[in-house]
């Protein structure tokens, strides 16, 4: 299949290493990838938070100029995709702020493609039984908790992802690739996403909470598809309960034989290579 | 003259706001409740009541994360996430002394980093929001180890059609 694809600038910074996974893991997939032309940023929540406009145009323009390839666009941050599905939903429902929105981008929203995350697109598209297909190192010995977050989920008739307070679709990655998924009561819960500068000491509660409960499952380490998550869960918990973090198409990668891993792993701030070296996977 | 409560609604552009029975399902679920002054759906009581500057001077309306736990549950489809995006943009329209200082720089940072590259260039962006925060020396070791492992470039690529984002952000203006 292809689809065009929104890396957004958390991909080409902080989230780096999601950006090289979810590129390679899709190449192998046989998803191909065409980059929005000129794209810009969506706003993310410091738009919505202070002037809503704002928050509807500039996910507005990169809609637009992905429409103008037609086919639907993959949106791997949790973020991005968030703020893209709340902008498709304003336009709908307020046809006054949509001629606006496009009067100031000068061209026509169409409304003509859908957002996708990779989760979504790799479960239902490629299907788990395509993927278990390509396993070449089964992932035994990781005990990943899935962590959804907020931003895919909700609001849930905006996002429309399954199941949005209990999901499965991460899980069922995880068993596939021959990881043990432990099951937690954090799946969905919050980990101050935005907060982390300007109110640290928030961040710092959530994600020692979220640690203490995914060391309780019995987990060893846990994963995501949000660079926000991610970032505050590698690097605000404390020491002694801080679990290595990974993007989920690291751990695709990884349990596909495929290149990068080992490079991608030595960007995180908790060292994942204990844990991997101890599972025999590297 | 509308009231408070009125002009909130109004902006909300949904359900309306006194809907809310006060099952406080919302603040039950709300994972900033515990820092927050007063609990989401106090907010709404208060603005039912009129108490418009001790609602924009809360700290609540900047500390709450979107992370639409509170809707997503609400019985009655209160939109609160949204209620909250509303005072701040009423806050900052009447220039009340914000609580949250940081976090509206934060956002200060953010945007004008968008404006100005049409992508967010994290190391300017961090460093933008240290100069107006005054918050100069947490983190940086942080930055720096990053800055090291190769995720943050001090020049990454830009939007090429700068004009059009810089339009959009002035004709947005409130
Ligand atoms: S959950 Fe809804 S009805 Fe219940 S207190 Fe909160 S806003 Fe009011
Ligand atoms: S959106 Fe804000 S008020 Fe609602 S649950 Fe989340 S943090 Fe609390």
């Amino acid at each position: 299949m292809k689809v065009s694809y929104y890396p957004g600038c958390s991909l080409h910074a902080t989230g780096r290493e999601y950006d090289e996974s979810v590129k390679a893991v899709s190449s192998a997939l046989q998803i191909e990838l065409k980059e929005v032309d000129d794209w810009s940023c969506c706003g993310a929540s410091s738009a919505h938070m202070t002037n809503y406009k704002l928050s509807v145009a500039l996910p507005a323009r990169n809609l637009i100029a992905a429409e103008k390839d037609g086919m639907d666009v993959m949106v791997p941050c949790a973020a991005c995709f968030n703020r893209f599905k709340m902008a498709q939903h304003h336009l709908r429902e307020n046809s006054a702020l949509k001629s606006e929105v496009e009067g100031i981008i000068g061209k026509e929203y169409r409304d003509s493609i859908a957002v996708r995350n990779p989760i979504d697109i790799i479960y239902n598209d490629i299907g788990i039984d395509a993927l278990a297909g390509k396993v070449t190192r089964k992932l035994t010995g990781l005990k990943p908790v899935s962590y959804y977050g907020c931003l895919l989920l909700r609001p849930p008739e905006v996002c429309e992802f399954e199941n949005y307070e209990n999901p499965y679709m991460l899980d069922a990655i995880m068993n596939t690739l021959g990881a043990e998924s432990k099951n937690w009561s954090c799946k969905t819960d919050c980990c101050g996403g935005s907060l982390t500068l300007g109110k640290t000491e928030i961040v710092v509660h959530l994600v020692n909470k979220l640690m203490r409960m995914a060391n309780e499952a019995d987990a060893n380490c846990l994963v995501t598809a949000c660079p926000v998550c991610f970032a505050n869960l590698d690097m605000r918990a404390g020491k002694d309960l801080s679990l290595p973090v990974f993007y989920f198409t690291e751990l695709v990668a990884l349990a596909l034989g495929l290149q990068g891993p080992e490079k991608w792993f030595k960007m995180h701030n908790v060292d994942p290579m204990p844990l991997i070296k101890s599972s025999g996977l590297l | 003259m509308t009231t408070f409560l009125e002009e909130v609604n109004r902006r909300i552009d949904g359900v309306p706001i006194q809907r809310c029975y006060h099952c406080r399902k919302c603040t039950a679920g709300c994972p900033i409740a515990f820092a927050m002054e007063y609990n989401p759906n106090k907010i709404i009581r208060m603005i039912q009541n009129g108490k418009k500057a001790d609602v924009l001077n809360s700290s609540t309306i900047w500390l709450c994360a979107s992370c639409e736990t509170c809707v997503t549950r609400c019985p009655n489809d209160v939109d609160i996430a949204r209620m909250m995006d509303v005072l701040r943009e009423m806050a900052i329209e009447e220039r009340v002394d914000i609580r949250e200082k940081n976090i509206l720089k934060f956002h200060e940072a953010f945007l004008s980093s968008v404006k100005m590259g049409g992508r967010i260039n994290e190391p300017f962006m961090i460093a933008n929001y240290k100069l107006k925060s005054g918050d100069y020396f947490s983190d940086v070791g942080m930055g720096l180890s990053m800055l090291m492992k190769g995720k943050l470039s001090l020049f990454s690529p830009r939007t090429k059609d700068i004009k059009a984002v810089k339009k959009i952000f002035n004709e947005t203006k409130a």
